[in-house]
């Protein structure tokens, strides 16, 4: 890695805010949900379809308010297309440098929003929501092998949709962001520990994707660990820098604690059954009436019921903290 | 002085060691390019100004030196003042970043920010080393001082130069105004003031600046990084995607790992109120797999 001196900063803060930490959130949860999606469709087996199903439409409305949020966050609204088009008199053309991740992001949000939009319309088809004339011929092109290259392009550009933004932070030159190379893996991994949450909630809207949730609770485990690893690569790159007091600061220090509660679920899951689904990951993982077989009571039945709601609720808590953290404290 | 001709480098050489502090060159800055400005207020020493901004495209640095104790004559460093203004970097940070293509270099090898099509993203604002750009609340637009392009084009020398009384502020080509602020600071230090040094005269910071600078103290002391710290925000790039590509390929790891190491199905678990566990033949292997699988890998 690069050496990083113990470095001066002399800038002023871009006065990014509350658009664009819900922007770096939801991005996180789209990508994401997306690139899990993909995991399942490729190697997950035939049960695994409905969570397939639930990860793309997931995607879609997570994705759609992105480039929205980032749309209002401009001096000029009505000017978002300049990201993509070079308004410069006697040089117009693609505004495309590859050096500035504002502009890689750019593209890369319109790339990723035609495979999120693809992908949700064809869930639609294939659930039997929308008909249309030509697809069902449409959906079938995909079940090849150009669906299998779709999926995994889509999902490339979701994981770089959930991780560019911490780059993004450190190709400046303010305090924290820039002091660091940890930021574009630890928005990546609580993104993608985000995303498993937030589908291990939404599957009590779909039953029948029940059978995927073993696999998001101890995938989920195991992005929590990924960022907890990339936490502490963060706070030593801080060190030599001399900035870690910058970040961690009050009143910054609540939100680093809500970001680590977040990701004690998943650790203490690790910690207790490593990777095994025993106590209250098989009562989250066992399809209905298991769960009142197993732990054998009403009441502890209703207090697993109350966890399976409040543990992702926590760990997606704690995603968007870990951003806010990392977003206010350097500014 | 001689006529402006485009394609060759034009900058400033502000010789700080001559600065009266008396702030024309702010005030011809904002009257030529109706610069509304902030309220004043009453800051440290004699500057209301605060910083360089959206509205303030020069600023007088007052540095307070003065020790509390009486000190000799010849301290001419217990006070310094420096009239501050975007350095039009070689290497320019804001133009790095800017996604829409709105700061270019003009053919005066000047670095301007077009305010038609930027579209007020801020990441120029993140990225200068200077804190020279600000974003303008009335116009939506980042700006900065443009090295007054437009009397550039008409064959003027910008607003500050022209009104600076003591020469502290001289504009030419960059090639010519090294040649003399070299000289310049040979005869001080001939004189023996050898705290006085160059700033972003040569490529040790930023690839060289267009408007450069005579300090009389080291560059912190002005508030300006100094060559160890004058680094491009684009440095971070391959550390910051390795980094997420590294974790990215851990990620689809963990989630294959998740898959395998995942208790079987739902249809192969016990049915709904099924017998205890342990009891029946097909339960017990069930939830023992997960155990093995880890054991056998681990």
């Amino acid at each position: 890695m690069m050496p990083l001196a113990a470095a001066e900063h002399f800038v002023r803060a871009p006065d990014w805010t509350w658009y664009i930490l819900f922007y770096f959130f939801l991005a996180g949860l789209a990508g994401g949900s997306y690139a899990i999606a993909t995991l399942l469709r490729l190697w997950g087996d035939p049960s695994d379809e409905p969570a397939v199903r639930l990860g793309y439409y997931a995607a879609f409305p997570l994705y759609v308010l992105c480039p929205v949020l980032l749309t209002l966050d401009l001096g000029k609204p009505l000017r978002f297309w300049h990201m993509l088009v070079n308004t410069t008199p006697g040089a117009t053309g693609v505004s495309f440098k590859v050096w500035s991740p504002m502009s890689v992001g750019s593209w890369a949000l319109v790339v990723f929003g035609i495979f999120v939009t693809v992908s949700f319309l064809e869930m639609l088809v294939r659930d039997r929501v929308l008909r249309l004339p030509l697809a069902d011929r449409a959906a079938r092109v995909l079940d090849s092998a150009a669906g299998k290259v779709w999926s995994i392009v889509g999902g490339v550009a979701g994981l770089f949709i959930a991780g560019y933004t911490g780059v993004l932070l450190a190709v400046s030159n303010q305090p924290v962001w820039s002091d660091t190379w940890a930021l574009g893996g630890l928005f990546l991994a609580s993104g993608l520990s985000g995303s498993a949450a937030l589908l291990a909630l939404l599957v009590r809207y779909r039953p029948d994707a029940q059978a995927s949730t073993g696999m998001l609770v101890l995938s989920e485990r195991l992005f929590a660990l990924l960022e907890l690893v990339l936490l502490v690569f963060f706070v030593l790159t801080l060190v030599p820098a001399g900035t870690l007091g910058d970040a961690f600061g009050f009143p910054w220090i609540l939100l680093w604690l809500v970001a680590f509660a977040g990701l004690l679920p998943g650790l203490r899951g690790l910690l207790t059954a490593r990777l095994a689904l025993t106590g209250e990951g098989a009562v989250t993982a066992g399809a209905g009436g298991a769960a009142g077989a197993v732990t054998g009571g009403g009441a502890v039945a209703s207090q697993a019921a109350l966890a399976s709601v409040a543990v992702p609720a926590l760990v997606l808590l704690g995603v968007l903290a870990l951003r806010a953290a990392v977003i206010f404290s350097a500014q | 002085m001689a006529e402006i001709t485009p394609g060759q480098a034009y900058g400033f050489f502000t010789d700080t060691s001559v600065c009266i502090g008396c702030k024309a060159c702010e005030v011809a800055c904002k009257q030529w390019n109706q610069l509304p400005g902030n309220e004043p207020a009453f800051l440290d020493g004699f500057d209301n100004t605060g910083s360089l901004d959206d509205q303030n495209w020069r600023h007088v640095q007052f540095i307070d030196n003065v020790p509390d104790t009486p000190i000799g004559t010849g301290q001419g460093k217990a006070w310094l003042m420096m009239s501050d203004v975007c350095k039009h970097c070689q290497h320019a940070s804001c133009m790095d970043v800017c996604p829409t293509g709105a700061i270019i270099r003009t053919e005066f090898d000047t670095v301007y920010i077009q305010p038609s099509v930027c579209n007020g993203c801020r990441d120029c604002i993140s990225a200068c080393p200077y804190s020279v750009i600000g974003f303008d609340e009335d116009t939506h637009v980042a700006r900065k001082c443009t090295l007054c392009y437009d009397r550039l084009q008409g064959g003027l020398e910008p607003a500050c130069a022209k009104a600076c009384p003591t020469q502290s502020i001289q504009f030419g080509p960059v090639s010519e105004l090294r040649q003399q602020a070299g000289k310049r600071v040979a005869d001080l230090h001939a004189q023996g003031v050898t705290e006085a040094r160059l700033y972003g005269d040569d490529d040790s910071v930023y690839g060289g600046l267009n408007a450069f600078f005579l300090l009389m103290d080291k560059p912190e002391a002005y508030n300006l990084p100094n060559a160890e710290n004058a680094v491009l925000p684009k440095r971070n790039n391959p550390g910051g995607y390795l980094t997420g590509m590294v974790t990215a390929v851990l990620g689809v790891f963990a989630g294959l790992v998740a898959l395998r190491r995942r208790r079987p199905p739902a249809q192969e678990t016990p049915p709904p109120g099924g017998p205890p566990p342990g009891a029946p033949p097909q339960g017990g292997p069930t939830r023992e797999a997960p155990g093995r699988a880890e054991g056998g890998e681990g």
